[in-house]
């Protein structure tokens, strides 16, 4: 299995050095030579940037999507969503985390859980899509 | 004479972006349910309101006490949030951010308001002002009014025309077209001028000037030099000739104080001495941040002096430091002894407030050759202290006389989340 390897995890908010060559699993070192730039988690979900926002999922419907209970989502306002996107909507003032489906007219928040039901936007539902998300990040010790 | 085509009118232009009912505004980002519910903002220790959401205006007075109101919240389903100064910092932070990325140049005038440089900007500026506004509403979920004109002070009058016509300008006023200008000059009352305060405005009544365009028309040198040079500028800013810069340097402050009541009234003198060493490092931070030094503090304390049942103590000392200077342990320890001489046992306290005085810069003056002065090694401590604070949040590295949870904070009851500056209070969504 080869893997890129983007450094070593270090605890706390600090950059990481990037190395940029491949290399393969369980044999690191001689890209320790090749060190370039430092590359930040701050910068690669741009959560600094003013359009992005980070929030925290709470249920199981978008396990599918990778997305599970406790996850934080790393969420842009900046974008308009599109068919396919997850995105974070506010339905009739509620706020939920779904798949956006558009197609034919009809409007559907889609679960990725097959315990969970589509919501078909109706008339008369007040939708209004807060934004769309990017990244999600979870915690591997915590989750089981 | 040549003018160059496509160019606006040569000389400056002005836009003064300012966001509507801001504090009310932040708390509805991540209340999408709020949405069309009104709401109130207290001021600190839940006292009185200080920011309303427009649908609050017509029933809730700007000040008006919160004990006094609470019948009239309840009948008109106004919400009342505590004062969340994290959340609305942030999202100004991300308001100006946007505007600053829009704009060669900019200055950020308060936490809801930045003017804008557009000089030589070619193309429609109200077309312009509304990609403003529809980029940061799409961004950060506030909504903003733009005044454009060629001074600072008609950008000002542009933006407060936007806010009060905003069904017809639709959050958008430019006013460097001298008819739209006259009309709105002409149908603007003297005290809605920038920087037009009450007691001017009855100088100016009894002087015959009632409308913004009595103003633009006056003699500016003849109320110079009656009142101020300030005003004489506002005249000439409001005729057209823009006298103040984008940036106008704020001077530096001569005094710098915090006060704040206490969460509950304090009988003994241990919480109060904390309270004044957190007041006095907040304040020496105010003082470090704009790089002076200070010679002199006043310290206060007082018990509540509304309730004539409650027996009254006001008492403030003066205290002389050895040498001018922006060291939190010297002004802690200075503020803390202060507070062993004015407090008098058996009264409730409900107050303290730290000033410091007699201000001045590095270097400013030359006292005496022999005359102390603050040692290097401070200055180094300070600046890894605030370094420190800065990049771990305020309080992180802090006197010992200053508690992390103090009994006696603030009452902030119905604050609302950190929802983007903490992350044990980040926003969550539902995802069932």
């Amino acid at each position: 299995m080869s893997v890129t390897l983007h450094g070593p995890i270090a605890s706390g908010g600090v950059s990481l050095p990037l190395y940029s060559s491949q290399v393969s699993a369980g044999f690191p070192s001689p890209a320790a030579d090749h060190l370039e730039r430092l590359i930040s988690l701050d910068e690669l979900f741009e959560i600094r940037a003013p359009h992005v926002y980070l929030a925290k999922i709470s249920g199981h419907s978008m396990q599918g999507a990778g997305i599970f209970n406790g996850d934080l989502v790393i969420v842009d306002r900046s974008k308009t969503a599109r068919h396919g996107d997850i995105v974070i909507a506010a339905l009739n003032a509620e706020c939920v985390c779904k798949r956006l489906h558009h197609r034919d007219g009809q409007v559907v928040l889609m679960a990725e859980n097959p315990k969970f039901p589509p919501r078909y936007v109706m008339e008369g539902d007040d939708l209004v899509i807060w934004g769309v998300v990017n990244y999600s990040v979870r915690d591997h010790e915590r989750s089981t | 004479m040549s003018v160059k085509s496509g160019l606006h009118f040569g000389g400056p232009v002005f836009a003064l972006v300012d966001c509507n009912a801001f504090y009310a505004s932040c708390e509805r980002v991540f209340r999408p349910d709020l949405a069309n519910t009104p709401i109130v903002v207290l001021s600190n220790n839940d006292s009185a309101v200080i920011a309303r959401s427009y649908d609050v205006k017509p029933f809730v007075k700007m000040g008006a006490p919160y004990f006094q109101i609470k019948d009239v919240l309840r009948r008109h389903g106004i919400v009342a949030f505590s004062s969340n100064y994290a959340l609305y910092g942030q999202l100004s932070e991300r308001v100006m951010t946007l505007i600053e990325s829009m704009v060669s140049e900019s200055s950020v005038y308060s936490i809801d308001e930045i003017f804008c440089d557009l000089s030589g900007m070619p193309g429609d500026l109200t077309e312009f002002g509304r990609k403003i506004r529809a980029k940061v509403l799409k961004h950060t979920g506030i909504r903003v009014g733009v005044g454009i004109a060629h001074t600072k002070t008609l950008a000002k009058l542009a933006n407060h025309t936007a806010k009060r016509l905003q069904a017809q300008t639709g959050g958008v006023v430019d006013l460097c077209d001298p008819f739209k200008r006259d009309w709105v000059l002409r149908n603007t009352a003297v005290e809605e001028v920038w920087g037009i305060g009450r007691r001017m405005t009855a100088h100016m009544q009894a002087l015959g000037i009632h409308t913004a365009m009595d103003l633009a028309k006056a003699d500016p040198v003849l109320l110079g030099r009656k009142f101020s040079v300030v005003l004489e500028k506002t005249v000439r800013e409001l005729a057209g000739t823009s006298c103040l810069a984008l940036e106008e340097a704020a001077p530096a402050k001569q005094e710098i104080c915090c006060s704040r009541m206490f969460g509950v009234r304090l009988e003994t003198i241990e919480p109060i001495k904390e309270a004044v060493a957190t007041y006095a490092q907040r304040a020496s931070e105010k003082l470090r941040a704009q790089h002076s030094l200070c010679k002199k503090i006043r310290v206060s304390i007082r018990t509540g002096m509304f309730n004539p049942d409650e027996a009254r103590y006001a008492n403030g000392v003066l205290v002389e430091l050895p040498y001018p200077t922006n060291d939190v342990r010297l002004i802690t320890k200075a503020a803390t002894q202060a507070v062993e001489r004015l407090f008098r046992p058996g009264f409730r306290y409900s107050k303290a407030e730290v000033l410091l005085m007699d201000l001045r810069q590095p270097g400013e003056f030359t006292d005496d050759l022999f005359a102390h002065t603050q040692p290097a090694a401070a200055d180094k401590v300070m600046s890894v202290l605030d370094e420190i604070n800065n990049r771990w949040g305020r309080g992180t590295l802090r006197a010992a006389a200053v508690p992390a949870a103090p009994a006696w904070a603030m009452r902030r009851e119905l604050m609302s989340p950190s929802y983007t500056t903490r992350l044990d209070q980040l926003w969550t969504v539902n995802a069932n």
